[in-house]
């Protein structure tokens, strides 16, 4: 029971951010904080696509002259990696549109607290 | 030589439009508008080429920088994508034809940055349904979100804080979706899917995979907003400007629809996700309480375009009702639909838009007779829309409704079809209360009005609503060529 525990903490930690996520886009009030907490829930689910690409043993997937190419087992996967950059740029253009949209609102109401502007738009 | 590169061309044509737009809008500032249109008919021609294309000679697929699949990104352009690629692009075309003069008026001087940023919303879309590698899907959705973020942003003063929402939403449903593919790739080791349908049958006892096809019918469902996951729908599109909302509405939430469509059968297979788990089961019974939920807060709306958006979430169900259905009744009920409402929801927010336009307001208590005057041919597409919601025959939207009760009946779930019937007669009550002070009298003396002057809409906006609305008579009259050919869509081990 323990191992299972000690032995996926990377998961463990995941699971919390993905939570603490899910919490700042519901529950919070302030929309900036709701956006902090879709940045750490898209960030979350970007580390548990790097840490399930891991291999104990392994090394970064460049060719080395004394590791043996033939083995795959030598080299971690590169391809998540790969595609976890593509996902970076596109959360980067999420809070780029979304800042765009928070000045939009804040210029409209002069507030970025949620219940405040649902008060207003009555 | 063409139809070879086609699965490519068509988004290409949509990205290479939204970046040189911007660069030809420095120049001549009225250029956005006749780029797009071209492009939009360019694309919309060349789907019809691809679709008569794959008719006769069968499936096309491309491989991304000659790289064969599983290793390269391919994109398929076979039965069914073929198709809604065609229905959103026909509808895409008429929508921006109408777009002119609504764009002009509410948004003047961002012609440009708009007409750029539609151009992308289609890319997206386009995307979404050609590709064949999961990966990449995710990546068109957030195109096509990001895109549809902007275009709600920029209406009235409430549009921003709607599209925040929608974003946040939007985001938590693309997120699971990414987590969702994340599971299948670790298991499976392909982004694949044809590859993956082919490896997931030898781990389908896995609880990993049952976990993944969670989040991404999850995912899926907010892109589509199945209840109750439709939260984002109505206030974005209410404050969306009207060129925006006719254009989202109809085609937005069915690309979502196609998508969960493609991974559902194709992917994950029918025989798992409709017998082993009760996958299908869930996702009809949610459907159909949105059904019953949508309708019943539309006729509670004052304002047509939100009594629309909702009337939107109970029409998505249908869709919904017939993925969860799992049988061949079904699936066209689902794909007829998906078709049907797009024509339909175009035009009704068309003649919404231009209502709004025209007098100011689309407050549906403050309608009367001198509509029926004032805009003869507007009024006529409306009730030509209205009726083939509401489902009478020879219109379009009766021959999905049929199919679904069909589907129904096959299953022997007779709750859905209660919902079925429930609900056609809630889609009358809500629009023939707008039929109705439009086309009776008033009670209270109405011939002593000054004569109404006929004051009909423009003309750039009357012929794509006219055209629409003829297009559901012509759809409903041919919906036995059209369901033949959906008949070749269906996915192995579903007859």
């Amino acid at each position: 029971m323990f191992d299972f525990i000690a032995g996926h903490y990377d998961y463990w930690f995941i699971i919390l951010l993905l939570v603490i996520g899910l919490y700042g886009m519901t529950v919070k009030k302030n929309l900036v904080k709701k956006l902090i907490g879709m940045t750490i829930f898209q960030a979350a689910i970007i580390l548990f696509y790097i840490s399930s690409a891991i291999k104990v043993d392994a090394t970064v997937p460049i060719i080395i002259e004394n590791l043996s190419v033939e083995n795959p087992a030598n080299y971690i996967n590169p391809l998540p990696h790969a595609l976890m950059l593509t996902a970076i740029v596109v959360g980067v253009a999420t809070v780029g549109v979304a800042f765009a949209l928070l000045i939009l609102i804040y210029k409209n109401y002069k507030t970025l607290d949620e219940t405040e502007l649902i008060e207003l738009m009555k | 030589m063409i139809e070879k590169n086609l699965p490519a061309i068509i988004p290409l044509l949509f990205l290479f439009a939204s970046l040189i737009i911007p660069l030809l809008g420095v120049w001549k500032k009225n250029i956005a508008y006749p780029i797009a249109a071209l492009i939009t008919l360019a694309a919309t021609i060349l789907s019809i080429f691809g679709f008569i294309h794959v008719i006769n000679n069968g499936p096309i697929n491309y491989f991304f920088g000659g790289w064969i699949p599983p290793i390269g990104i391919e994109y398929v352009y076979d039965y069914l994508s073929s198709f809604v690629v065609l229905v959103i692009n026909f509808v895409a075309l008429f929508v921006i034809a109408y777009s002119y003069q609504p764009v002009n008026i509410d948004l003047s001087g961002k012609q440009t940055a708009y007409y750029s940023v539609v151009m992308l919303l289609l890319t997206g879309f386009n995307g979404m349904i050609i590709t064949g590698d999961l990966f990449n899907l995710y990546v068109f959705i957030e195109i096509s979100s990001l895109a549809g973020y902007a275009l709600i942003g920029v209406g009235d003063k409430k549009a921003p804080f709607a599209a925040f929402k929608y974003l946040i939403i939007g985001t938590i449903g693309a997120s699971f979706y990414l987590l969702g593919i994340g599971y299948l790739y670790f298991m499976s080791g392909t982004l694949n899917m044809s590859d993956l349908a082919g490896i997931l049958p030898l781990m389908e006892e896995s609880p990993t995979i049952i976990v993944a096809l969670i989040l991404i019918v999850v995912g899926f469902g907010i892109k589509m907003a199945i209840f109750p996951m439709h939260g984002w729908l109505p206030d974005s599109y209410t404050f969306a400007p009207t060129s925006s909302s006719a254009l989202i509405a109809p085609i937005g939430t069915k690309v979502g629809a196609y998508a969960m469509i493609r991974l559902l059968y194709f992917v994950f297979g029918v025989e798992y996700f409709s017998n082993e788990l009760a996958a299908a089961d869930l996702i009809a019974v949610f459907s159909s309480a949105g059904i019953i939920f949508g309708s019943v807060l539309a006729i509670a709306q004052k304002e047509m375009k939100r009594m629309l958006a909702y009337s939107s979430v109970a029409q998505i169900g249908y869709i919904g009702l017939g993925i969860g259905l799992a049988n061949p009744f079904g699936f066209i009920g689902a794909v007829l639909h998906l078709l049907n409402h797009a024509f339909m929801k175009a035009t009704l927010f068309m003649v919404a838009g231009s209502i709004r336009m025209k007098e100011g307001h689309s407050d549906i208590y403050k309608f009367d007779d001198s509509y029926r005057k004032k805009y003869p041919w507007t009024m006529a597409a409306f009730t030509v829309a209205a009726l083939s919601m509401v489902g009478l025959p020879p219109l379009a939207g009766f021959f999905s409704k049929w199919y679904l009760a069909l589907g129904t009946i096959e299953n022997s779930s007779w709750l859905f079809l209660a919902v079925i019937l429930i609900s056609s007669l809630l889609n009358a009550v809500y629009f023939f209360r707008i039929l109705e002070k439009v086309y009776m009298k008033s009670p209270e003396g109405s011939e002593v009005k000054e004569k109404v002057k006929k004051n009909e809409i423009k003309f750039s906006m009357l012929i794509p609503i006219l055209v629409l609305a003829i297009g559901l008579i012509v759809l409903g009259i041919l919906n036995f060529i059209i369901v033949e050919h959906i008949y070749k869509m269906m996915p192995e081990g579903m007859l």
